[in-house]
């Protein structure tokens, strides 16, 4: 898997609007050599894994402003397992309190990137993981 | 985040100051600088309360009377933002400034699919009359303004207002509305849009065609440069922006038959205060006298009250970190005097806490606090204007202008505003931008206190707003039985009346009074102009 292209979603589920943040972090993946799909505002979770599956991404994130983190990272991995892409990474980034960010990991999201993570950081996180995810792909 | 660039030399001496916008501060400034811009007192200044206003739309500022204080408020249902309104104006808050769930923003009623996780979660819930009847219960509306912080439906919201106040005997001519009511800067920042451009604009012009007869106290349109500044334009963008968007707004109901003189007084801005103190001020006297130029000089506006730029000067979100929030409250009252030393007439403070969640009652007062000690304390209310004449500020207020004006004539060149917010040319520009300053601030570039540097001691815990789905539980229950409480002959006949006018584009203003009256909701109305105008289509920046 050596030099393939990292596939992003970034994706703006619910109503919120907010998407300074989104374009941010696409342009910084975009940087580090990444291909990034923006799905634009107010997807909903079904558009956003429909979008996930036409372009066999390798990271959905979500970017979520609202306080509604939880609910939607809910919906959203349900529906991932549904479609059996569960084996895609996922990350939310936004405005995440601290104390939400284990219940986010339990329900199945690998990163978490409250505002203000370094893209350094989502970088190097997304790279070390996809590549993980690539060498454990066999013994699947 | 960090304003300005410092070129520094090896002993921490500046060398070099560039603001925002793009200018270059000096070490010191002098006589000689207002000779080389051209400073003339008549010109550039004259007194306070004169033409071009530069120094404040009112000839005695602060001394008649302190700006008025709007903190941004409403949670949950309807009856909890009754409460907390009350709270407000009981600590000494005189207007109300009414924030909405997404839903209600959105045009989906509590109970819509679309609407799941996010009723009553970042402001009041609203699906019909009935929830403005609880939520503006026992205010006197003649007395206490409201803005409605409400974009993509704005025209339903100010239709319910004004319903609200006839249900409770108040007259419509003497209640005082100031519903958002911008859409281009939606489709540019905060991104609450549902219509495509041309219907969203004409949606505006009738609000602002209804209100000159009907409630002549409204100010229809609050034209906000602060979201477009918070998603990544420069001051100067920001106050160029919101002028050709107001422009905007004008040239879609001059057609109709108006003296620009009729309606223009109402309009009223929403401006940001976060940045570098000496360019907000800066921005802040230039966008006054850029306002009142471009009315004068192109749309021929003949009274001198009708070239105020009124509004709201504050905010500073963007500004708020997450580390070290306490600095909030530091940070919020800097920009605040920012806003106070260049007269802002209406103001309003983001919450210390806003970086996390949305504000708690006790940091809302504390946010309101800091705008009264400014006026009652610290002595700002004791001359106007009190930077004018400085070598520096009058300097940099005409540099701002050149700066204002070169933005503006950039978009002109990207075919106009309302083409350069379809075609997606700002929302590039200004996202790159964000781009650009969020590396500078990882990279230490753009200093900032807390984040990149003086970064030791202990994080504070923040108090979180709860949000329960309770209140979302209640308001879906409340809503489903006003569906079968209502007439729903009398809904169905207004709703089909409303559907008529849509589509022969008649202003559906007294028609959206008619629906809101007989109860139908947020959602039935939104869905006419869904079916009948369609939906934005965002344009692809990637």
């Amino acid at each position: 898997m050596e030099g393939k292209t990292i596939k992003v979603l970034i994706a703006k589920p619910g109503l919120d609007g907010h998407d300074r943040g989104a374009k941010v972090v696409a342009y910084a993946l975009k940087e580090a050599g990444m291909e990034v799909i923006y799905t634009g505002l107010h997807k909903t979770v079904d558009q956003i894994v429909r979008i996930a599956l036409q372009e066999d991404v390798d990271v959905i994130g979500l970017s979520i402003m609202s306080g509604a983190h939880i609910p939607i990272t809910e919906r959203l991995v349900k529906k991932v397992r549904e479609e059996g892409i569960d084996d895609k990474m996922i990350a939310v980034g936004g405005v995440i309190p601290g104390r939400d960010i284990p219940k986010l990991k339990e329900l199945g999201v690998q990163g978490v990137f409250p505002g203000g993570t370094p893209f350094s950081e989502i970088v190097s996180f997304i790279n070390e993981h996809v590549k993980k995810s690539y060498t454990n792909l066999p013994s699947k | 985040m960090g304003v300005a660039k410092y070129t520094k030399d090896k002993k921490d001496q500046i060398i070099d100051v560039t603001l925002q916008s793009g200018i270059h501060v000096k070490t010191v400034y002098g006589p000689e600088d207002l000779e080389r811009i051209g400073f003339s007192y008549e010109k550039d200044l004259a007194d306070p309360g004169q033409y071009p206003f530069t120094r404040g739309i009112h000839q005695e500022g602060y001394r008649s009377r302190a700006w008025t204080t709007r903190q941004y408020t409403g949670f949950g249902t309807p009856a909890e933002t009754n409460e907390r309104f009350k709270l407000m104006i009981s600590h000494g808050q005189s207007g109300l400034n009414v924030a909405f769930d997404l839903p209600t923003q959105l045009g989906y009623d509590s109970d819509d699919p679309m609407a799941e996780g996010e009723v009553g979660r970042v402001g009041m819930a609203v699906d019909s009359l009935r929830d403005f009847e609880v939520a503006f219960k026992d205010i006197n509306l003649e007395v206490i303004g409201s803005g409605l912080t409400i974009n993509a439906v704005a025209s339903i919201m100010l239709a319910m207002y004004q319903a609200v106040a006839e249900k409770y005997g108040f007259d419509p001519k003497r209640i005082s509305a100031t519903p958002q009511n911008d859409i281009l800067k939606e489709m540019i920042g905060r991104g609450a849009w549902i219509f495509p451009v041309e219907p969203a604009v004409k949606l505006i012009g009738d609000t602002i065609e209804y209100s000159m007869t009907t409630m002549p106290r409204t100010n229809p349109v609050s034209v906000c440069g602060y979201h477009i500044r918070e998603s990544g334009a420069t001051p100067a963008q920001e106050i160029a922006y919101a002028i050709l968007i107001a422009n905007a707004y004008i040239d879609n109901v001059l057609p109709r038959g108006y003296n620009v003189d009729e309606f223009v007084g109402r309009f009223s801005f929403n401006l940001n205060v976060f940045g570098n103190i000496w360019e907000q001020v800066a921005k802040f006297r230039a966008a006054r006298k850029l306002w009142a130029r471009n009315l004068k000089e192109k749309y021929g506006v003949k009274k001198p009250s009708n070239m105020f730029m009124r509004g709201l000067f504050g905010g500073g979100g963007y500004g708020l970190t997450k580390a070290q929030p306490e600095n909030n409250i530091m940070r919020g009252a800097y920009y605040a005097l920012s806003a106070a030393l260049a007269g802002a007439q209406t103001t309003a403070l983001c919450s210390y806490d806003e970086a996390y969640t949305i504000p708690t009652p006790h940091s809302a007062v504390i946010s309101l606090r800091t705008l009264q000690l400014l006026m009652d304390e610290i002595g700002l209310r004791d001359t106007v204007d009190p930077l004018a004449g400085s070598y520096f500020v009058e300097t940099l207020t005409k540099e701002m202008e050149g700066k204002i004006e070169e933005e503006m004539e950039k978009i002109e060149k990207a075919g106009g505003i309302v083409q350069a917010v379809a075609t997606g040319y700002i929302q590039r520009l200004v996202a790159q931008q964000a781009y650009e300053f969020e590396k500078g601030i990882q990279s230490g570039e753009l200093l900032k206190v807390g984040v990149n540097i003086y970064t030791e001691g202990e994080s504070a815990d923040v108090e979180l707003h709860e949000y329960t789905g309770e209140s979302a539980e209640t308001q879906i229950k409340d809503l489903q039985r006003l569906k079968r409480e209502r007439d729903s002959r009398e809904v169905t006949r207004t709703l089909l009346e409303l559907e008529t006018a849509t589509k022969a584009g008649k202003n559906v203003m007294p028609y959206l009074v008619t629906c809101c009256k007989a109860y139908a909701t947020v959602g039935e109305m939104t869905r006419i102009f869904r079916d009948v105008y369609g939906e934005f289509q965002e344009p692809n920046l990637f």
